[in-house]
């Protein structure tokens, strides 16, 4: 019946006019740019584009996928957290401790993710009810929990051997490995909350336009804390899957996830201005830092040069997003 | 002249002070189903007050404000949304970054399912944001686009379209058109006047008398906190609106 009535409706995608759109360049940066370097890749070496190198490829970034999810999160609503390095191995380091202390894996499991949600409220609650600087709480908690994690582990990495961590880091269902399935699994979730719920719809309003989301009667102080308690659970998720890959909890900084974090959102897509959600970039940017990575070290570029490239790149993405709608 | 019968808002001497500044003493407004009631005065007259007095964003001091002939007071605008009073904020309060629809639907979302899996019902949204806009607006921007992409015009349109549809009962706009150019203001206007034929009461606040004169039932001036002056409309002339604003022939 309407189809008839409005002729001229935009529903169909059409792929001439979207090439000629900067707009879809900006928006699509970091899925272009995965898709450019992972075709020069290829070509440079034969070992890029084999099963098993994308698998190891995909569990290295898994890690960094859930982290930038979270980071996501803060900065949809215009917020950062710097927090997620300490954050991180704070969570590593509760896991351990409760999982060590014989109280079980799914303690452990729980003590990780609500250490790594109380951190995370208490950065919304600074930044929401106090109105302090989302950089600045962050920053600050960031040593703060630096420093805590250090004081709980006695300063020590210590080694943490379960079967269940095992069968995570190294086992798959078919090809497909737990440890990227249960990444992709989260990415999904935040996805779909951004896309399909009233919640996903009033944060992002909360960080477009806070005055206006105010003014509709949104709860806006209530959502940033959320959005920063969630930050802090995918953490402590995170830190599960950190100790699963190196075998133990380390309570020494993870500045560089941190830093890849903030890069892959940028390069997803995402404002730093808050009020745009872009999961499928951001695990986009997440895997095109970590192909990077992959791909020097099977070209044998020294180690020198990675963050090079990848400062770069995040570089090139900001300036391309420039072009976005 | 009070229109009691019909009036969906009544405002009687009412006062409201920030610490020793007496921003409300003793404003009187009544709006009529059907009619655009004018607002008009200086620049700190208290307009913008009585209108948050009125929404429930500030509690008022004393007098009362009658809605539906019930006496309220509302301490939030949620509050007064829920009875159908809608006000189009002058930033339009809409999200860039949202559509349209998404827009339309802010903090009114409709949802399915059961409990926490409620997800909402883009579909609906879609087809029922399409249905009240194109009741309302000529000129149909794309409920799917973001509000990014469209023109000012547009956007106010869509920011009255949404205070109407949902406002049942009064649609308060604060200079509606204030940043439009000739044609688009033109298209408000339009808007204004069908609204008029929907037996909704509309309070609007205009520093432009031409467009006053031209959309308004009756004109209400307020000066320094108190409302001095109302008449029909039709029954009288800018000069006199003018002379009321600038405060001649009152104490």
């Amino acid at each position: 019946m309407q189809e008839s009535a409005a002729p001229a409706r935009q529903t169909r995608f059409d792929i001439g006019a979207a090439i000629r759109d900067p707009g879809f360049w900006g928006d699509n940066a970091a899925l272009i740019g995965l898709l450019v370097i992972g075709a020069a890749f290829s070509l440079l070496t034969p070992y890029f584009l084999t099963w098993a190198n994308i698998s190891d490829l995909l569990v290295s970034a898994s890690i960094l996928v859930v982290l930038a999810t979270a980071q996501q999160f803060a900065i949809v609503t215009a917020g950062i957290d710097l927090s997620i390095a300490a954050n991180l191995p704070w969570a590593a380091v509760v896991f351990g401790l409760v999982y060590t202390g014989g109280y079980g894996m799914p303690a452990a499991i729980v003590a990780s993710v609500v250490s790594g949600m109380l951190v995370g409220l208490l950065n919304g609650l600074i930044i929401a009810k106090l109105r302090v600087n989302d950089f600045i709480v962050t920053l600050g908690m960031l040593g703060v929990m630096n420093g805590v994690a250090l004081i709980v582990s006695g300063g020590q990495s210590f080694s943490v051997n379960s079967h269940f961590l095992q069968a995570l880091a190294l086992g798959s269902i078919g090809p497909i490995r737990y440890f990227y399935l249960i990444a992709a699994l989260i990415a999904l979730a935040a996805h779909f909350i951004f896309a399909n719920t009233a919640f996903g719809t009033h944060v992002l309003a909360t960080g477009g336009n806070r005055e206006a989301a105010r003014n509709m009667g949104i709860p806006t102080d209530r959502m940033r804390i959320a959005v920063y308690a969630i930050d802090g659970a995918l953490v402590g998720l995170a830190a599960i899957l950190l100790v699963a890959r190196t075998g133990g909890s380390d309570p020494s900084l993870q500045t560089s996830q941190l830093l890849s974090s903030i890069a892959a959102v940028v390069l997803g897509g995402s404002s730093l201005f808050g009020g745009r959600a872009a999961i499928i970039g951001t695990v986009a940017g997440a895997l095109l830092l970590t192909t990077l990575l992959n791909g020097f070290t099977l070209l044998q570029v020294s180690e020198f040069y990675q963050p090079i490239a990848v400062g770069i790149v995040v570089i090139a993405a900001a300036i391309l997003s420039r072009l976005q709608r | 002249m009070s229109g009691a019968a019909s009036s969906v808002l009544e405002v009687r001497d009412l006062r409201k002070s920030f610490g020793a500044v007496e921003a409300l003493r003793g404003a009187e407004l009544v709006c009529p189903a059907g009619e655009v009631t004018a607002l008009v005065g200086d620049n700190g007259a208290g307009k913008s007050t009585l209108i948050r007095c009125i929404t429930g964003v500030h509690p008022a001091d004393g007098g009362e404000i009658r809605f539906n002939g019930a006496k309220v007071s509302f301490t939030s605008p949620t509050e007064a949304r829920a009875l159908g009073i809608e006000t189009l904020y002058q930033d339009l309060a809409l999200v860039e970054d949202l559509t349209v629809w998404q827009n339309m639907y802010l903090n009114r979302e409709i949802r399915r399912g059961i409990g926490p899996f409620r997800v909402l019902d883009r579909r609906r949204m879609i087809d029922e944001t399409e249905a009240k806009l194109e009741r309302l607006l000529v000129n149909m921007p794309p409920v799917r686009a973001k509000v990014r992409r469209l023109s000012g015009g547009q956007r106010q349109s869509i920011a009255i379209g949404r205070a109407a549809s949902w406002g049942s009962a009064l649609v308060i706009m604060d200079e509606p058109t204030a940043a439009l150019g000739l044609r688009e203001r033109t298209a408000v206007e339009a808007l204004i006047g069908r609204l008029r034929g929907e037996h909704i009461a509309q309070l609007v606040i205009s520093h432009d008398l031409e467009q006053v004169m031209r959309i308004s039932d009756s004109v209400w001036v307020m000066r320094r906190g108190r409302t001095i002056a109302h008449w029909r409309t039709s029954e009288v002339d800018r000069t006199q609106i003018v002379a009321a604003i600038a405060g001649a022939g009152t104490a």
